[in-house]
């Protein structure tokens, strides 16, 4: 583990938010359109997490989200598969089981996800024990509240101490960037947890709005490049919350090959955490193939 | 320039409206930037109106949509209600409808006899909203032991390619269709397209939900086959006298078998009646087990 000191002390640049909003602003009038587009949403297929994380999610819930990650859409069989299938701790061995062999990978929240408001041993546990059940990568919270009071040094160690946990899984730290507030504080909040052993960041739970808005994702991506440019080290990153339709991604996926470049285009470095999202791209790239507009109801839950 | 100026009244310049289209209870341009120009019949422009594309179209289904739920869980009378209300603001704007009917050529009597038959026409529909169902359903005799009964419920999005009729017809082919509980598109592709869109702010002022009427302006050829393609939509309303357009149409409907209904009348005085409503509602019939 990294001292708390020496993670915690540096200085994270300050944020021209309005400097910001204009380049989202420009980055967003990109138009793509046709092949382009089509292999905009297979790329996009191919980054997400297909996502439940209800209280009421049951086995059958989760194995029925399984199976749609094993078949997105019975009349276009040549499509990617989605990057992973993000569930509950409980729920970990029942995706485990229902992916095997299929190389979709199962993502278990933990760390007393959405507050992340538990002992620290206790968000060991659950790493541990999420890990145990087959988890290949871990989504874990930072505590919000000793982050905005100021106690950098505990965040930096909360977040060594789960990367230590996880062992072999590959740690997603969640910033949950609609309470931090300010610009500043998520772009000091990424540099926090890239430092801190994080592979990948993320905006949000997606149990509050905002969650991943386009100017957020600058922000951590700029700090994404900054790091990759002092470190060499390739930081995965994940917008999580709000990205429903096939035209908000193909954004994002702009604002990434813009700020990042082309390695970032892959799903080992870029997810779209969603539920929703799968069905409207696959929507789209079934009108793009037909010609023809097509209905919701044609695709599964 | 200022000497030759006269009177002020005279000198002052016309507000000309721009005529938008009606999707989702707001008024937005065609995405397209695109627009054409309402000719009077002696070919003078009268003002410019919407050239919708077939992402308009989309927008509108997504709309339509969006509106259709709300819209059939409304109480039958509450839609009732709702279509009276839109017969008093139209009764209480006929003066502009009669200017707008006159301007397109309509003799000024008859363009009030019609802006009276349309509204009366929403006062029909009104009435029925809550009596069709009463009329139409049944209960079925079957020789097993259930009991057996049929009901009426919307097709849900509706395409309708409004007639040339440029007030009557048009009210003619909406109200019948949202009186049951379905939510319209409605492609607006004639001569006098005005009637129609200032129809939209009728509408928007009569407590009918964004999104249950949209009216987009444009040209046949563009719109109509991507909304009789487009599988989000359940059923369409072709006001068509050319067998050619209703054919080409219905082949479109294929994709998702649109239920398709064809009105090629061009004389709309007479054209009410509850078929109307039952043309666009599926039967639904219950077998429900009892003990014999």
């Amino acid at each position: 583990m990294q001292s708390a000191t020496a993670t915690a002390s540096f200085e994270s640049p300050p944020i021209d938010a309005v400097g910001v909003e204009e380049r989202v602003a420009r980055l967003c009038s990109r138009s793509i359109k046709k092949d382009a587009k089509l292999q905009a949403l297979h790329l996009t297929l191919s980054m997400i997490d297909l996502t439940t994380l209800e209280g009421a999610d049951s086995e059958g819930k989760v194995r029925q989200l399984c199976a749609k990650a094993l078949q997105l859409h019975a009349a276009l069989p040549d499509l990617p598969h989605v990057a992973a299938v993000c569930v509950y701790p409980a729920l970990v061995g029942v995706a485990k089981r229902a992916l095997e062999g299929s190389g979709i990978n199962v993502a278990s929240v933990a760390t007393s996800f959405p507050a992340g408001q538990a002992p620290i041993e206790i968000k060991l546990l659950e790493v541990r024990k999420a890990v145990e059940a087959g988890a290949d990568e871990v989504d874990m919270v930072i505590s919000r509240g000793r982050f905005l009071a100021g106690d950098f040094a505990y965040t930096a160690d909360e977040i060594a101490s789960v990367k230590e946990a996880c062992g072999e899984a590959h740690l997603k730290v969640i910033l949950e960037t609609g309470e931090l507030g300010t610009l500043d504080a998520v772009r000091r909040a990424s540099d926090l947890a890239m430092r801190s052993g994080a592979d990948f960041i993320k905006t949000s739970t997606g149990k509050i709005k905002p969650a991943a808005t386009m100017p957020v994702v600058l922000v951590m991506l700029e700090a994404i490049r900054d790091h990759y440019l002092r470190t060499g080290e390739k930081i995965g990153m994940k917008p999580a919350g709000g990205i429903s339709t096939a035209k908000d991604a193909i954004r994002h996926l702009v604002m990434v090959r813009e700020t990042l470049g082309q390695d970032w285009l892959d799903p080992d470095l870029y997810r779209f955490g969603a539920s929703s999202l799968a069905n409207d791209v696959l929507r789209q790239i079934v009108k793009q193939r037909s010609g023809i507009y097509q209905s919701f109801d044609d695709f599964s839950l | 320039m200022s000497e030759q100026r006269p009177a002020a009244a005279a000198d002052r310049l016309p507000v000309l409206k721009t005529h938008k289209v009606y999707v989702g209870g707001k008024f937005p341009r065609s995405e397209s930037g695109r627009f054409d120009r309402a000719l009077a019949p002696d070919g003078t422009p009268i003002a410019n109106i919407c050239r919708c594309s077939r992402k308009d179209v989309r927008d509108a289904v997504t709309a339509a949509r969006a509106a259709q739920a709300g819209w059939a869980a409304r109480t039958a009378y509450n839609r009732g209600q709702i279509l009276y209300r839109i017969a008093e603001m139209l009764e209480g704007r006929s003066g502009q409808f009669e200017a707008l009917l006159a301007v397109g050529g309509t003799a000024p009597d008859e363009a009030a006899a019609e802006v009276q038959a349309a509204t009366d026409r929403l006062l029909h529909y009104a009435g029925w909203t809550d009596k069709f169902q009463q009329v139409f359903s049944s209960v079925n005799p079957v020789a097993t032991s259930h009991f057996n009964f049929s009901i009426l419920e919307p097709m849900g999005v509706v395409g309708v390619l409004a007639p040339e009729s440029p007030l009557l017809g048009l009210v003619s082919s909406i109200a019948p269709a949202i009186a049951g509980g379905n939510t319209t598109v409605v492609l607006v592709t004639g001569s006098q397209p005005l009637p129609a869109t200032t129809f939209g702010e009728v509408l928007n002022s009569s407590d009918v939900p964004g999104g249950v009427v949209n009216i987009l302006t444009g040209r046949q050829d563009e719109m109509l086959a991507p909304l009789a393609a487009h599988r989000d939509v359940d059923a369409l309303l072709l006001c068509s006298p050319d067998p050619d357009v209703a054919r080409s149409a219905e082949i479109e409907a294929v994709h998702n078998l649109k239920r398709v209904a064809v009105r090629p009348h061009e004389d709309w005085t007479d054209i009410q009646s509850p078929y109307e409503i039952t043309d666009l509602q599926e039967v639904k019939t219950t077998w429900h087990p009892i003990g014999s």
